[in-house]
């Protein structure tokens, strides 16, 4: 569909691993798992798991109180991430007047909605309340502290599509800038962790547990995978047109060139193949490319037993054995409605530097997830072409192409 | 509490809920202005004294008057000792 071509120029990373897109990759090629155990999720009765993928202490000082009072941790990471994103670009301390954004998150925030009613249900009453709590629950709490803490004046969307909300944020801000709408744009996913997300998870016995070595737990593909385990985080990129990064002369880091997002509706909580399918031949259309053109894919393959077979099997009809396939997951866990941006930073970084990150924890491939080409060892490769899935609980699917900037 | 402990009570506690520099708060500052405080601080300034001193001050229409921490002195220590005695 792209009348406008759209380019990225700039990107931002909170990560399980720690502050900046650099720190990301880095922890990525070194084959670092941010997977441990924590004490959260020890008082919540039932929980069968205490494993996570936790961001470590940022500064979250570096924010003005008067912007950081109505954040709760997710608006922190986003701020920081969007941030970074802007400075790569060129834009610290640029008017932003113009500048657009796309962003989520999978739900406001838990743990301010955990402390606002363990008070308010003492007696009932709203004597205690803090102003600034609604703007932490809210459901478009990130994009409204982003739009605060940076100045933000453009087209502000808040997608809220779970797994797939950072998937589907770039995807967004793509279409707009593809189609003249706006000129740059910030877009992205931010979550933060809170034991009844692992809950969720657990409840439908797709969260991993038990493992000796919580660094191995997460292992997307791999035939001994029991579910996935929670991250956090924030992940953004600043997309622009063509012409506007040239003009300014921005380092162009990428190009989006293909994105696609549709409804499966066979199940509320069980992922279609043939949804799958449609949604990556969608995108590659999208990007007026065939599949034979693909050079990588990055999986949203969380590691729960069905989600994992129903990618691998569509992956497995539309490229076969022909394209390396791995999922970061198991190095940094779902970071939810950040996965998706925070693994499209990583995708992009893969093909500029030429090194296709596989998975991590994938020992034994499940022969339920054959047909495919997982990669199992790190690789260096002229990979120019990516496809990024992710695929949410609720049926919404998202697929992004990207490739490498060229003339 | 002395009222000096009152007025160190008033103090630790928008320093605490606002972070202010303690260096900062003598009598004659003005809230909005110097403090840079707005609309939401007002009403989350309401919340912290009321219940760091167990007093009801947010219906009242002389708290909406108040500009300078020297007059939040003075109506929480009126507040305090009417609610001692």
């Amino acid at each position: 569909m792209s009348m406008n071509r759209v380019v990225v120029t700039g990107y931002g990373a909170i990560s399980p691993f720690g502050v900046g897109g650099e720190c990301l990759f880095d922890n990525l090629w070194q084959m670092q798992s941010a997977v441990r155990h924590v004490c959260e999720t020890k008082r919540v009765a039932g929980i069968r798991t205490d494993l996570a993928a936790i961001v470590p202490e940022v500064n979250e000082k570096s924010i003005p109180r008067k912007f950081r009072r109505s954040m709760s941790a997710m608006s922190i990471y986003a701020t920081l991430a969007a941030k970074e994103a802007l400075s790569m670009g060129g834009l610290d301390g640029s008017d932003l007047a113009e500048v657009g954004l796309v962003a989520g998150s999978t739900i406001g925030s838990t743990l301010t909605t955990e402390k606002f009613f363990r008070d308010f249900l003492r007696d009932e009453s709203l004597e205690r309340m803090r102003s600034t709590v609604f703007f932490q629950i809210m459901n478009h709490s990130v994009a409204a502290n982003l739009v605060q803490v940076l100045g933000l004046g453009g087209r502000v969307l808040a997608p809220g599509a779970a797994c797939a909300t950072g998937c589907q944020a770039v995807g967004l801000a793509y279409e707009l800038i593809a189609a003249g709408r706006q000129t740059q744009m910030l877009c992205g996913g931010a979550d933060e962790f809170h034991p009844l997300t692992v809950a969720t998870f657990d409840i439908m016995n797709a969260a991993a547990s038990g493992a000796e070595d919580p660094q191995a737990a997460s292992c997307p593909f791999d035939e001994k995978r029991q579910g996935l385990v929670c991250g956090e985080g924030a992940g953004f990129l600043l997309l622009e047109s063509l012409p506007s990064a040239l003009r300014r002369k921005a380092t162009i880091l990428g190009e989006v060139v293909g994105f696609a997002s549709l409804a499966d509706s066979g199940n509320i909580a069980n992922p279609d193949s043939n949804a799958m399918e449609r949604c990556m031949r969608q995108a590659i259309e999208d990007a007026g490319l065939g599949v034979e053109e693909l050079d990588y894919i990055n999986a949203h393959a969380t590691a729960t037993p069905q989600g994992d077979v129903a990618e691998a099997t569509a992956i497995a009809r539309l490229v076969g054995t022909q394209v390396p396939v791995s999922s970061l997951k198991g190095h940094l866990g779902h970071t939810m409605a950040a996965s998706g941006a925070l693994e499209l930073i990583a995708t992009l970084q893969m093909l500029q530097s030429g090194m296709l990150i596989p998975t991590r924890n994938l020992e034994r491939p499940d022969p339920l997830c054959g047909g495919i080409s997982l990669l199992t060892e790190p690789t260096r490769t002229a990979a120019r072409v990516a496809l990024k899935n992710s695929f949410a609980l609720g049926g919404i699917d998202s697929s992004l192409v990207v490739r490498s900037y060229q003339v | 509490m002395t009222d000096q402990e009152v007025i160190a009570l008033i103090n630790r506690t928008l320093c605490e809920e606002f972070e202010l520099d303690p260096e900062t708060m003598h009598p004659g500052v003005t809230l909005y202005d110097e403090l840079e405080l707005d609309s939401l601080d007002a009403v989350d300034m309401v919340v912290a004294l009321e219940q760091a001193f167990q007093i009801r001050i947010r219906e009242e229409e002389r708290m909406r008057q108040i500009r300078t921490l020297g007059e939040i002195h003075a109506y929480v220590l009126e507040k305090y000792h009417a609610l001692a005695s």
